[in-house]
């Protein structure tokens, strides 16, 4: 098997436990305040660094490129209250139509 | 509402069941979205059909579904993307925490339900109260829900990566540009005061400080000491914990 099924298989594995895990462990392991502050902070940090990431980087390499154009597309159209789709496809066709321009790589 | 407590079937059942099933079914339909999204964004990564299927159907977690796909593509190792997929997946943990004692399941129904146990499922439950009826209606929300978000996340990824392979090149189409912009509207609706958006704003200069210097990923991955910190901070200033499923529409 290939190291990407083994990877799929082994995230599968982990989320599953933490889901199993709050069903099954007594309440007082998981309710404590710092526990539960950090898994609050947890989802913002990683996704928002998901972002920056994947807008500016290509491998080890920072640039400025038409991803960005698609992100500030997206941002504008979350303050609209757009659903999801449609803030994938705003950010999508920006950086598709700058690159059919030529304007941005 | 009526304030018996008894196990019989509360009065307007028959009109809540429907209210509740109608819900489920906008839920479901909604985060189908997502789901052609993911399905595209992976498939156009390099991820098989089945593989993206997988995902879908066993680890069943939207967020870190996308983490996971994305750290690949950028060519982060196996280990990076194992690692920011299952930190993202730990919030599911406390949803359990909060459903377990209004599901009252145990063996194999526990077992599904622990699967069920996402953003949507949660946050349809927690909005029923559990007094008048002793949890009849919140149960009922959460499997709803979660069973209609399950079937149509897997169709709409199945719909997404198939659709992908017909794309050709998926930067001549912005593909790219939808992945970033995925995981800003999966994070849009936590950032909703100062702090969160300080949390957010640190984990995103300390991962694009670090790119130059550490492989694809794990940059990503160390942003968790971020929260860590947060976390630290937020209790020393007894920042009340805020209930995240609330008003997050993520899968």
């Amino acid at each position: 098997m290939s190291a990407t099924w083994w990877a799929i298989i082994a995230a599968t594995l982990g989320c599953y436990a933490a889901k199993i895990a709050g069903q099954s462990v007594p309440q007082r392991m998981l309710d404590r305040p710092l526990v539960l502050a950090i898994s609050d902070a947890l989802p913002v940090a990683l996704l928002m660094a998901l972002v920056a990431v994947q807008t500016f980087a290509v491998g080890q390499h920072l640039v400025l490129d038409a991803r960005f154009a698609g992100l500030c597309a997206a941002i504008v159209a979350l303050l609209l209250r757009a659903p999801f789709l449609v803030v994938v496809i705003v950010a999508a066709g920006v950086a598709a139509g700058l690159r059919t321009m030529g304007w941005a790589t | 509402m009526s304030a018996t407590a008894d196990r019989a079937v509360p009065p307007h059942w028959a009109e809540e069941r429907r209210e509740i099933l109608t819900n489920a079914l906008g839920v479901g339909v909604a985060v189908g979205a997502y789901g052609i999204s993911f399905g595209a964004i992976s498939v156009t990564g390099g991820l098989t059909v089945l593989q993206t299927q997988m995902l879908s159907a066993l680890m069943f977690t939207g967020g870190s579904q996308f983490a996971f796909v994305g750290v690949l593509v950028a060519g982060g190792g196996a280990v990076s993307a194992i690692g920011t997929s299952v930190l993202l997946g730990v919030r599911n943990a406390f949803y359990g925490l909060t459903m377990a004692p209004v599901l009252r399941v145990h063996g194999l129904q526990r077992a599904v339900a622990a699967h069920l146990t996402i953003d949507e499922s949660t946050a349809m439950a927690v909005g029923r109260s559990v007094e008048h009826d002793d949890g009849r209606a919140s149960r009922f929300a959460f499997w709803a829900t979660g069973l209609s978000v399950f079937v149509f996340w897997n169709l709409a990824t199945l719909a997404g990566s198939l659709g992908a392979g017909a794309l050709g090149d998926p930067r001549a189409w912005g593909l790219d540009a939808a992945i970033p912009a995925g995981f800003i509207a999966l994070v849009w609706p936590r950032l909703r005061d100062r702090r969160s958006w300080t949390i957010g704003l640190c984990a995103a200069a300390v991962a694009l400080v670090l790119t130059p210097f550490l492989r694809p990923g794990v940059p990503v991955l160390l942003t968790s000491v971020v929260a860590v910190i947060a976390g630290v901070l937020a209790v020393r200033d007894h920042v009340p914990s805020v209930e995240d499923y609330d008003d997050v529409a993520t899968p």
